[in-house]
């Protein structure tokens, strides 16, 4: 560690002020931190500091979020092996597969994001913040395997500077970056989002793959059939047309993106975040209580013309992105509720408000994304309305004195 | 009698704790000092000139606002110099001892206030709001005192007591003068006080249940408009024996401990004195310690050519950087790296045993991400996040309204140390404190 420190005090004029890359200065100042705890000690104030800063707590969430990321690209491969009639290769042949196609994702979504913060920190001279540690690694589980490269690269920017930036930076944006990038994606390549095409990678993977695909592919999601069924029954089948049912979705061998199929592989890093307590047990239990109720209720009421409505509750919560959505995006405690009570608020909306897009609005099969984006709009509020009682009972308090007085 | 349970707070065990409790008697300071930054609120005009002969008790400034408010001289001597910092600040008052003892004694049968801003007691006191020296001629709607101290190594103040505690019911008496309301003394568990006249309530619970603006906040919060009195059980007894026998008590006990103190102990001395004298050589490593006078979430860094300041009574020496250059400390597993999140392991081994704690930030500053952080450790009746962000917006209107009377810097000393985005939230307060009152009057 000697050796690699006075490397980074030999490096370092060059990238202060003067330096020849003075323009790389925040980039230095981001390295630097990230291999040494900083030097800097207590200026005014607390003279002793809790051990957890900023970059522990961003890593521990990308921790959570690695049984997601590992069984998405496993079963991108699969469905990949399955779709062109060779189930029967091995799971490492088809994790490796998964793996050589999601890696162009990871890797344009770091460089373009963080590239971005870089840029931003440089010009404002401030630190760079870890913000798009967790953006970088939400940006490739949540959106499609076949969506082009340019494409999550536009959308990233965009969420990055629109979403985030012209916020402030980390801790001051609105909306969810991830989400906003999905958004994005979603309302400005609808064809590319949904549909046969979306989810399932049919060509070869970095030279990895491909084959003829057998006759009976049909590349929609559970929602997607659920969506476009017709009649009293529900058919969901995967894609080679064999039937399905709620065990599949559990373990995740279902077309969707990449890291919302397995609800086991979520749940596990639901366990992570809510061991570390960095996410809001609030929010995630009542997403779940939300959404399980609205479905209890929806179900209670079938009807073929919202055939969603006939998909059993737990069923409903196991399908697309609710359990992600649920665990790694509505606890994103910068855009969601900060008070207590509010959290609670704030989790039973969504759960709520995703089932109610799911069944009752034909053109979204999914709902969670917009409906934590629509949540995220009204997590201030929220809190407003609970900070309001706090200031109301002090108001109350003192003018009960006054009187008295 | 009321026994208020607190849940939020936090104890930290630091090493270094005083274990013998007899106090060990100091040699008689070299110099001693008055430090103006210690009384906030008040604004010094000198009285002495460097080279005069003050007594004990005698007045060294006034305030400029209320010349009544007088700061005295702890010890009799000769003024050495007005140390003076930027713009004429000034930075301390040097006065060394002629070891006579000297010392003024008051007509106590005058009014008590009058009693009081003369024998320089007055300024070891404050008010809510604000968290300043009181406004002389303001009656308080309550005295609040807080007899214990639960901060991290703090003494026991039953020890610094020691034998002034005969004198606590003198003190109420004359504090119920001085007040429309009552006289509040908030006691530990298990702890006696014997104050007729007197509320005495219970505060169980971690560490910050022994501030006294939490006792306040759960006793009788302060309402816009409203003033509390607040001080320790030192201070009251001081009060009280002023009263009873015409003359005050500079002496004290300090516990002086911490990591870096080789021999933890109580050591008795005399307000202000020199930090060579009440340490003598007890520091196992000078360069690398970092000395407080106070604790080591509110206390203030000095130097060890310094001096004890005078609202403490506590010295804590921790380690000034005991792991330069910790590699990706981030990314860390081991126990032992200190965090009260269970992100880090140390959880894992328990909060029970003592810890070892630098006074590295760890970490850069950042906006708040995480929810509930500042809550967790303030038990009052205030959302603490919403407060701090309408201080640093500059929203009097919203701190009026969340509560920013009820509190100061003190209440967020633990919120600071467990802050994720290691903002400084008690310069944050101060200021917002600061700014308020500058506004209202």
């Amino acid at each position: 560690m000697k050796a690699l420190r006075n490397l980074m005090n030999k490096v370092e004029p060059t990238f202060r002020p003067g330096g020849k890359l003075s323009k790389l200065e925040s980039v230095y100042d981001g390295m630097e931190t990230f291999l040494f705890t900083p030097n800097a000690t207590s200026r005014s104030g607390s003279h002793i500091h809790d051990g957890n800063d900023l970059k522990r707590t961003m890593i521990t969430v990308v921790v959570a979020l690695i049984p997601a990321l590992l069984f998405g690209m496993y079963n991108i491969g699969y469905q990949h092996y399955l779709a062109i009639g060779q189930s029967h290769e091995g799971w490492f042949t088809m994790f490796l597969y998964g793996l050589l196609a999601m890696l162009p994702v990871i890797v344009v979504s770091y460089v373009v994001g963080l590239g971005i913060e870089f840029i931003s920190a440089q010009i404002h001279h401030k630190e760079i913040q870890e913000g798009f540690l967790v953006t970088g690694i939400l940006i490739p589980l949540i959106v499609p395997i076949n969506t082009p490269l340019w494409m999550t690269a536009v959308a990233t920017a965009f969420a990055v500077i629109f979403a985030k930036e012209v916020f402030g930076g980390t801790g001051m944006n609105i909306f969810n970056v991830a989400l906003i990038t999905r958004a994005f994606l979603f309302f400005a390549y609808p064809s590319r989002m949904s549909g046969d095409e979306a989810f399932v990678k049919l060509d070869s993977a970095l030279g990895m793959g491909g084959g003829t695909v057998v006759d009976t592919f049909t590349g929609a999601t559970p929602l997607g059939q659920v969506a476009t069924n017709v009649g009293d029954q529900l058919h969901m089948t995967n894609i080679v047309g064999e039937p399905i049912g709620m065990l599949d979705a559990l373990f995740g061998y279902i077309p969707g993106s990449p890291g919302e199929t397995s609800v086991i592989a979520i749940l596990i890093g639901a366990a992570i975040l809510l061991l570390t307590g960095i996410a809001s047990w609030r929010i995630m239990c009542s997403v779940f209580v939300g959404g399980l109720g609205m479905a209890a209720l929806v179900h209670a009421l079938p009807s073929a013309t919202y055939p969603a409505s006939m998909l059993d509750p737990v069923t409903q919560l196991c399908l697309g992105g609710f359990a992600f959505g649920a665990v790694f995006m509505a606890t994103d405690p910068v855009t969601g509720a900060r008070t207590n009570v509010g959290q609670y608020i704030y989790g039973l909306l969504i759960g709520i408000f995703a089932i109610l897009i799911r069944v009752y609005n034909s053109g979204y099969p999914e709902g969670m994304m917009l409906a934590i984006l629509l949540m995220n709009a009204f997590a201030p509020l929220i809190d407003h309305c609970v900070v309001s009682s706090n200031i109301k009972r002090r108001a109350r308090r003192a003018a009960a004195k006054v009187k008295e007085g | 009698m009321t026994t208020v349970r607190l849940k939020k707070g936090l104890d930290i065990h630091l090493l270094g704790a005083v274990s013998d409790t007899t106090p060990v008697a100091a040699s008689s300071p070299r110099t001693v000092a008055v430090v103006p930054d210690d009384f906030h609120g008040v604004i010094p005009r000198m009285e002495k000139k460097e080279g005069e002969h003050v007594a004990a008790g005698e007045p060294l400034y006034h305030d400029k606002n209320y010349e009544a408010i007088k700061v005295v001289s702890p010890v009799s001597g000769t003024v050495k110099e007005v140390r003076r910092g930027e713009r004429r600040h000034i930075d301390a008052i040097v006065i060394i001892p002629d070891g006579t003892g000297e010392a003024v004694e008051l007509d106590v049968k005058r009014p008590a206030q009058e009693v009081l801003l003369q024998s320089g007691l007055w300024v070891m006191m404050r008010q809510r709001p604000y968290d300043v020296v009181p406004v002389p001629g303001v009656k308080p709607r309550d005295v609040f005192v807080t007899a214990f101290d639960s901060a991290p190594l703090a003494p026991d103040l039953d020890v610094v007591l020691g034998d002034k505690r005969q004198y606590i019911a003198k003190g109420v008496e004359v504090l119920n003068t001085m007040t429309s309301g009552k006289v509040h003394i908030g006691v530990r568990q298990e702890q006696q006080i014997d104050a007729p006249g007197a509320e005495v309530n219970t505060f169980v619970g971690p560490h910050p249940a022994g501030n006294v603006g939490v006792q306040v906040a759960n006793i009788a919060p302060v309402n816009k408009g409203e003033t509390v009195w607040t001080m320790d059980i030192v201070t009251l007894a001081r009060i009280g024996e002023l009263f009873a026998t015409g003359r005050v008590s500079h002496d004290t006990v300090v516990a002086v401990d911490g990591e870096m103190v080789q021999q933890p102990r109580y050591v008795k001395t005399v307000m202000g004195a020199d930090l060579e004298t009440v340490m003598h050589n007890e520091l196992t490593n000078l360069v690398q310690s970092r000395i407080i006078s106070g604790n080591v979430l509110t206390g203030v860094k000095v130097a060890a050519d310094q001096w004890l300041r005078a609202p403490y009574r506590h010295i804590t020496v921790i380690p000034e950087n005991n792991k330069p250059d910790e590699f990706m400390g981030w990314a860390s597993l081991n126990p032992g790296r200190f965090s009260i999140y269970r992100t880090f392991t140390t959880w894992l081994r328990g909060f029970g045993s003592q810890v070892s704690l630098d006074s590295r930030i760890k970490g850069g500053e950042r906006a708040i991400v995480r929810t509930g952080e500042y809550d967790a450790m303030l038990p009052m009746d205030i959302y603490g996040e919403f407060l701090i962000k309408a201080i640093i917006s500059g929203d009097i209107d919203k701190m009026e309204q969340l509560g920013i009377y009820e509190i100061a810097p003190e209440d967020f000393a633990l919120a600071e140390f467990a802050d994720t985005s290691k903002l400084e939230l008690q310069r944050i307060v101060r200021e917002g404190l600061d700014k308020l009152r500058a506004e209202m009057s």
